[in-house]
Order: structure tokens, then sequence, then C-alpha cells
């Protein structure tokens, strides 16, 4: 029997590089294949091609043994196959129906919808496949991971037979994630096929049958998880040895660095996001902080850091009251900020890598003396942190929109490191990061803790969180529901925890 | 195969692109921008002519008439536009040769009056646009140019007429630092509100416009504030010693203000991308968030800049008044301001594009009133301004026209970010 989808020798390049490079793949029907690589490796690319976003410059596409001419999305959805990409499409003041319908519509006379049949259709689908899903529920009230299901019923109501899960879990908490796992069996038990892209190594070994591993627009093989190893995944995807842990000394505790006290913070929107936390951190540890994106972690990193207001409590840096400080004034206590966006808050995308590399001490000397900008300084400096830091760059000129994440991560993080700081804070420090990037990033992360900085991590990634802290907090709703040393700490239990569940009392630490 | 494709794929690092053309590959698709926006144009001097469309009536018969028409009447009119702006050439060359022969430079003084326009004209643009572009790389949108060139116009003359017995070399620059000072600070209301309330500086530098003008129509009529006493509404002449003075004699309008402009050009330049307040309203401009982050006042930001546009701006109408007008009278300003919003987009909110605009529209404008006593519309250049600022605005349109292959352009140009700004 011929694979349901089969692509041969695709190749599509943009001005400059070569995004596809006569990629190979072939998804077997019922099988979950990952599609296993770093940002840039081509993933995107490669789907957009299936999707019909763009037409490869060489190579063909066969669907279920005859070939296939994909030139538009409905093209593809035409021929069975569907995309739930990683941003949701989905209307929020709409119901699940009416999302699902959205596009597809079917009316009576020609202008009335007919919700009902379409509504009993999304309920059939929801019961065959286990996605539980209330056909009549606005989609704004249900929670991400549900979105997510409304996504797969949308594609599943068009009748796809072959799904791609483009980067599904990273929106997802672990519960989710498990409950994802648990939909995508039974989807491919009913016979569909799944292409399902990562680049978290775990999740393919715990859900794939099959993992193609892509790498410089280049196919660098396939394989099976039984057949392999989390480093040898790692290995395929940078192009050389990786080391997946970090090395953890016992930590070497100083003074309180910071300190804060029942802080209380609003959002944008005016609704208390951070309802009055307190903890503190010291000099040489890494202070983790757990959570689901959105349960107030963004307001407690900006109000510390000075871009927030504080609506009540107080923050202390060394003993500094810098509860209402400006960012410019918390900078100079020593506050090195890792941005949560580091392309909206960490970087002018439009500047040459040089001026990044000094956004937040271009006023001081050597880069300036009085107003007037000492170039000189700051290209020399520049090169230095370039070669520090291994950016990898043709130049110090060149804009920073073309570098790759992880290297515009490792600008900021160059660019923190460089300055003499007592306390770090870093949100999402490796997000959408390869595993070449994440690597690097945590060694320095450790460092800074060794050298006796103090580290307050944010993360919704549990496994970064849990390799990395040696105390972690769990934040849910705006507050601090668990605070526990990190040997203490076990996976299911603090996915429990971000996920609302109360702690057992015993085991709470003040 | 698999060597070839090892060949295929592109090098890590890009061959060097030689100096000439990094130089000269910004200028392309303005050049064609130009070039397409004459050729166009050209089409609506046909159209507005009406020898020309009666010939064609006659297309089949005498085809000849109508074509020999369609050049006469387009190339007339873009003589006159090149007659009026750079000058006759065969008067530019007996101008030298007098002046080689007998030392006398009536003549060449003469022959050269179109170009020596075409300069003065250029130095409000020069200004203005420099107003504008230096709102564009803080992310404002500074509208109001056209009444803050009256309000440092009408500030500049007060203390041209008013003040007496100073020497020149305090009456002038005093003029001078009085105009900008008003542009800017009148600009910078605008700025303030913005930074305080959130406002957007485009409604307020619009309805800022509206107060200027009114207010120079009741300052000019009046003769008990600054109208004359005749009840025309223009200011007194100003003393000789507030005048900028002109270098090339009689009739030549040509003015000091024009290395003025010049050196505004520098300076800006210099201010911008070698000074950490211009590093400040660039970052400010290209990423607010970011320059938060960095711990910079977007707000103080967003004032300075557009204090700084409205002291350009202010110059600009300065530099009229004490150069060329020597008063202020009603229909002062053609619209300087609302060009230079074009201009400034034109020259890619850069000094030196700038500069190359303003020289660009000054030629125009100066070119225009010769085309207008030929007797083609003056709307042609207005048309014509638009076709460019048009192209200009579409680079993907020229280089469609022109079958241009799409460079990976490295814009650094940081236009404002519409209404939400």
């Amino acid at each position: 029997m011929p694979p349901v989808l089969e692509l041969r020798g695709i190749s599509k390049a943009f001005p400059g590089v070569l995004a596809n490079d006569h990629i190979d793949l072939a998804l077997e029907e019922g099988e979950i294949h990952a599609l296993l690589g770093e940002n840039g490796a081509g993933k995107t690319t490669l789907m957009n091609i299936l999707y019909g976003l763009y037409t490869p410059d060489e190579g063909e596409i066969f669907i279920q043994g005859r070939k296939a001419e994909i030139h538009s999305p409905s093209d593809a959805i035409a021929q069975g196959i569907g995309m739930v990409h990683q941003h949701f499409m989905l209307v929020p003041v709409f119901t699940v129906t009416e999302n699902v319908m959205l596009g597809v519509e079917s009316t009576r006379w020609g202008i009335f919808l007919k919700r009902e049949g379409a509504a009993q259709r999304v309920q059939e689908i929801s019961e065959q496949y286990g996605l539980k899903v209330d056909p009549n529920a606005y989609v704004e009230d249900i929670p991400v991971g549900v979105q997510q299901r409304v996504e797969i019923i949308k594609i599943l109501y068009r009748e796809a037979d072959i799904l791609i899960l483009d980067e599904p879990t990273a929106v997802l908490t672990p519960q989710e994630v498990k409950e994802l796992f648990v939909i995508m069996h039974s989807l491919v038990q009913e016979g569909k096929s799944i292409i399902f892209i990562t680049h978290k190594l775990k999740e393919v070994m715990a859900i794939a049958d099959r993992i193609t591993v892509l790498r410089d627009g280049r196919t660098v093989g396939t394989t099976k998880p039984e057949k392999t190893s989390l480093e040898e995944l790692a290995s395929m995807m940078v192009g050389r040895e990786v080391i997946l842990t970090v090395d953890k000394k016992p930590p070497q505790l100083g003074e309180v660095v910071l300190e804060v006290k029942d802080l209380k913070v609003r959002d944008d929107r005016g609704d208390l996001a951070v309802k009055g936390i307190s903890f503190d951190v010291r000099a040489g540890e890494i202070l983790g902080v757990a959570g689901v994106q959105g349960n107030g972690q963004t307001e407690l990193v900006e109000a510390l850091t000075g871009l927030r207001s504080v609506e009540e409590g107080g923050v202390h840096i060394l003993g500094t009251d810098t509860t209402h400080a400006t960012p410019r004034k918390i900078l100079e206590e020593g506050v090195a900020h890792v941005p949560e966006d580091r392309q909206r808050d960490g970087l002018v995308l439009s500047y040459p890598l040089l001026d990044n590399l000094v956004l937040n001490t271009y006023y001081l000397p050597p880069f300036a003396n009085g107003i007037a900008i000492n170039d000189r300084a700051i290209i020399a400096a520049a090169k230095e942190r370039v070669e520090a830091f291994d950016i990898r760059t043709p130049s110090i000129f060149i804009t920073t929109t073309s570098l790759s994440g992880g290297n515009q991560q490792k600008t900021i993080v160059a660019r923190e490191f460089s300055r003499p700081i007592r306390l770090l804070i870093a949100a999402q420090p490796t997000r959408g990061l390869d595993v070449g990037s994440i690597e690097y990033i945590h060694q320095r992360i450790m460092e800074k803790r060794d050298e006796g900085c103090a580290v307050l991590l944010v993360s919704p990634e549990l496994d970064e969180v849990m390799t990395l802290s040696d105390r972690i907090a769990v934040m849910y709703e705006g507050k601090i529901v668990a605070l526990l040393p990190a040997e203490e700490a076990t996976r299911e239990e603090l996915g429990l925890l971000m996920a609302g569940a109360q702690r057992l009392p015993e085991k709470v630490v003040a | 195969m698999a060597v070839e494709r090892e060949k295929e794929r592109p090098e890590g690092a890009e061959k060097p692109t030689p100096r000439w053309r990094r130089f000269l590959q910004p200028l392309l698709v303005p050049f064609l921008a130009i070039l397409t926006a004459f050729v166009i144009s050209g089409l609506f001097i046909i159209l507005s002519d009406m020898e020309v469309l009666s010939a064609y009536a006659n297309l089949f018969q005498d085809p000849g008439q109508a074509l020999q028409a369609t050049w006469k009447s387009v190339s007339t009119a873009y003589g006159a536009l090149f007659k009026g702006s750079i000058g006759n050439p065969s008067d530019l060359y007996r101008g030298l040769s007098a002046l080689a022969e007998t030392g006398d430079t009536t003549l060449l003084r003469k022959a050269a009056y179109p170009l020596s326009e075409s300069l003065t004209n250029s130095v409000p643009y020069i200004f203005a646009g420099l107003a504008v572009a230096l709102g564009f790389r803080c992310g404002l949108f500074n509208i109001g140019v056209e009444g803050q060139i009256l309000i440092g116009g009408l500030a500049s003359v007060w203390v041209g007429y008013n003040i007496s017995g100073l020497p020149w070399f305090i009456h002038l620059p005093l003029a001078l630092v009085v105009g900008a000072l008003a542009g800017a600070l009148w600009s910078a209301i605008a700025g303030y509100l913005k930074a305080r309330t959130g406002a957007h500086e485009v409604i307020n530098t619009i309805m800022m416009n509206y107060l200027a003008f009114r207010l120079s129509d009741l300052l000019l009529t009046d003769p008990r504030l600054m109208g004359r006493p005749t009840g025309t509404p223009m200011t007194p002449q100003i003393l000789p010693t507030a005048y900028l003075p002109r270098l090339l004699g009689s009739p030549l309008r040509f003015h000091a203000g024009f290395f003025m402009a010049l050196g505004a050009a520098a300076l800006v330049y210099w201010f911008l991308w070698k000074t950490t307040l211009g590093f400040e309203i660039r970052t400010v401009g290209a990423n607010p968030d970011a320059a938060r982050y960095a711990g910079m006042s977007v707000a103080k930001n967003f004032v300075l800049a557009m204090g700084l546009s409205g002291a350009l701006a202010g110059l600009a109408g300065a530099n009229e008044v004490l150069g060329v007008t020597h008063f202020l009278g009603g229909g002062f300003s053609p619209g300087y301001g609302f060009d230079s919003i074009a201009l400034a987009l034109l020259g890619k909110s850069h000094p030196v594009g700038v500069v190359l605009a303003a020289l660009l529209f000054g030629t125009l404008r100066a070119g225009a009133s010769t085309m207008q006593i030929k007797g083609i519309p003056i709307d042609i250049i207005q048309i014509l301004q638009a076709m460019i600022i048009m192209f200009i605005a579409a680079p993907a349109l020229v280089r469609l026209i022109y079958r241009l292959k799409v460079e990976r352009e490295v814009t650094e140009v940081v236009f404002t970010r519409g209404w939400g700004g």
C-alpha cells in the first residue's frame, strides 16, 4: 500500500536561503510522524508547501499514491489535508459550532445559517475522537487546550485525513499535553494520519511512531523512538553532541538580593493580575517561577523591572526600595532583565546588532562622552561580546532581524551579562529556541548563579524550571500557591499545582 | 548529484557588493519613480492641451500632425520647466563668455536667475523636510509643520521689524533663534499632549495648524498687532539688520539660508546618529517597548522630538521672511509644510535624502512659474509631485514596471506605526 502522503525531493529557496533542500517525507496511514528540527530547519516552510501557501521550486507531492497539485489551502483541504496552526485562527466571540462552520457554512435559502446540523456534527466528532467540547460554548470562555481541540474539530469537520499539528504543545499545560496525546492516539486509531511538528525531544519520544529530523533545510534521517535516544535526536537536530543536563553545584547562598512583599499589580485591563505575593531571592540561588502563561507572571516581572506600576506592596533590591523606581534606576541597581518577548521588549530589530548590544548602556562611558556617542568604543565592545557569547553573525553591522531566534537571545544575554549585575530576572529565556541555544543559555544562567548572582527564572516550561531552579514557586491566578525546594518537587505535583490543585497543607513551605 | 547540490547551496558569507552599487542602489528606485512620473504627467499635459486633442481627432487622416502636436506640447511644457528651474543653456553660455571677456557678471546673473530661484525655493523645503523626518524617526507624524512654519515666521518677522538699533550680527541671529523657539514651543504642545494624555499627534497637529492659520489672520489684519496701518494683511518690512544676506547680488535672491539649511541637515544627521539623545529618539521611534525596557523615557523623547521638529519648521519660516520676503503676508507659505511630508518620505527620512528631495521640489516649484507663463496649468506640477510621491511610496510598483529584481533591502527607516502609535 502506498503511503497516505509522500513528499519527494521538495526544494524551496528564498532570497539568500535554501529553506528546503530536496526533502523526502513519507507518511503512512494511521501513524504519528514527528517532524523534528530546530527553528529555521525548514519545518514550517515544508508544511506551508504542503498546505498550499508556498509553491515548491522543485519536487512532487503524492497523496494516496497519486500525484497532487496543491496551489492553495483550499486545494489542500480538498485533498484531505488539515492544519492546526501554532496560533489559533478562532473568533473569540463565536461559539464552537460557529467557529467550526466558518467558511463552510450550511445555509437555508442562502442567507440563514443552519446551526443545528452543524452542532450535531460537532457533537459527533467530539464524541468519536474523545475531544470533549461543548458545541455551544463561546470560544473566549474556554481554556487554550480546549480551543486547540476546536481547531482539530474544524479540520475533521472538513473531512481531513491528514492532520498537520504545528507545535501544538507550545501553549499547553503538562496535563493538557497528556490529554492532547490521548486525542492524537484516538485519531490515528480511527485511521487518521498525523504530522506532528515540534522541537521538543521528550514529546517526540513519547508519542511519535516515526521521527524525521530536519536540519538546515535537509532531511537528516528518519528513525523510530525505540531505536533512538534523546541524546541522539538532539545531536541529529543540532549537528553536534549536545549536553542535555546542566551541571548544578550546591548553591552558595548569600544575602537577600530581591525582596518582594505583598505585591499587587494590575494588568492592562485594570484587573488584579498579581494578587499579593511575597518571596525573596538570595545571592547564589535560582528561584524558578512555574505556572501556565497568563497567571500573572508577566505582570510580576514587569512590576519588578519598573515597566508596570505597583498597586500595593513593596519591592526591595539589595535593601533599596525600588517599588516605584523607573526602569533605568532599577537597571542601575544591577538588575538584568531577559524579557519574555525578546522581539518586542528586548531588541530593536531594525537596528544593527551592535546597537542592540548597548541598548541600555549607550549613555554610559566609554560608549558616550556627554551626549556624543563613541562609535569606536561601541564597535570594540560589540566585537568582544559577539566573540564571548558566541553570537553567530557575519558582521556586527547586520540588522538584528536577520539573526536567528537563538542568536537574538544570545544578543540580549550578552548585553545583560556584560554589565555588573546582582540580580537576573529571566522571563522565558529559552522560549522558541532550539536545543543548542537552550543548552547555551542554561549554562550561562547557571554560571551567573555560581558567580553569586541572584536569579529569578520565570518559565512555563516545567523542564526548564526543574533543571535550573534551587527553589520553585508555582503561580496560579496571581498567587504563589506553593514554594518548595527543587529536590522535593515532582513533575506530577507541579503540573497539578499549575492547574490549580491545592497542595497538601503539611508540605507547604512558607 | 550530492556534490552538485553542495555547490548550489548559498554561501554563508554573501558576496560583498561593490561600493558604487551600494551607493547607487538606493537611488535607483527614486530615479525610476521620478522618470515614470514625468512620463505620466506628460500624458496629462497632452490631455490638458486642446490643440493636441483636436489634432488627435484627425489621428487617422493625419497621424503626423497629432504626433507633432504631442511633441510640441510636451516639449514646451518640460522645456519651460527646465528653463524656469535650471536656466536657458545658451543664456548661461553667453553669460559665461561675457564674464570671461569683460569680467561683467550682469548677463551671467540674469541667466542664473532660474537656478538661483530653485536653490532659494529649496531652503524652506530642506528645513521643513528635516522637521518631518526628525518626527518620523521618533515615530511621530508631524502634520503641523505648515502651522509651525507660520508661527516661526511670525515670531521672526516680529523681531525683524520691531527691535531696532541692534547690529546685524545680533539682530539676525536673534530673529532666527526666536523663530526656531516659537516653532519649537508651538509643536512641543502637541508632543506634550501626546506624551501626557496619549492624544494622537496627527489630530493635535492638524488642529494646531488651524490655530496657527487663524492666529496669523488675526495678527496680520489688526494694525495694532502686526498688521500695517493701511489695513492690508501683512506685517511691516523687517529692518535690513535682520536680513539674511543675499550672496550673489541683485536680481538673484539666493541667500545665506541655503548654507544654513545644509548645515542644519548635517546637524540633524549628527544629532540622530552620533548622540545619545538621537539614539534615544530613534529607539523610541523604532520600538517604544524596547526603549522603555532600556530605561529611556518615551514621553520625554516625544516632547523633545516634537520640539526639535518644530524648531526646524520654525527656521523654515524664519528663513523665508529674513531671506526672501522681508515681511510676512497672507499666503506666506504655499504649502511648504504639507509638501514636506511627501518630501521626507521621498528622502526616506534621512537628512541627505531630504536635501536631495528638497532640491527636486524647489526646482519643480521654480519651474512651475515659467510653465504657467507658457499657458500650462500649474496643476501639472502638483500632479507631477503627486506621481513622484506615489511611485516612491510604492517601490513594488516601480520594480514591476521596470522588471527589477527585489533586493533584500535593509530597511532601517521606521515609519509611524499608525493610529495606535
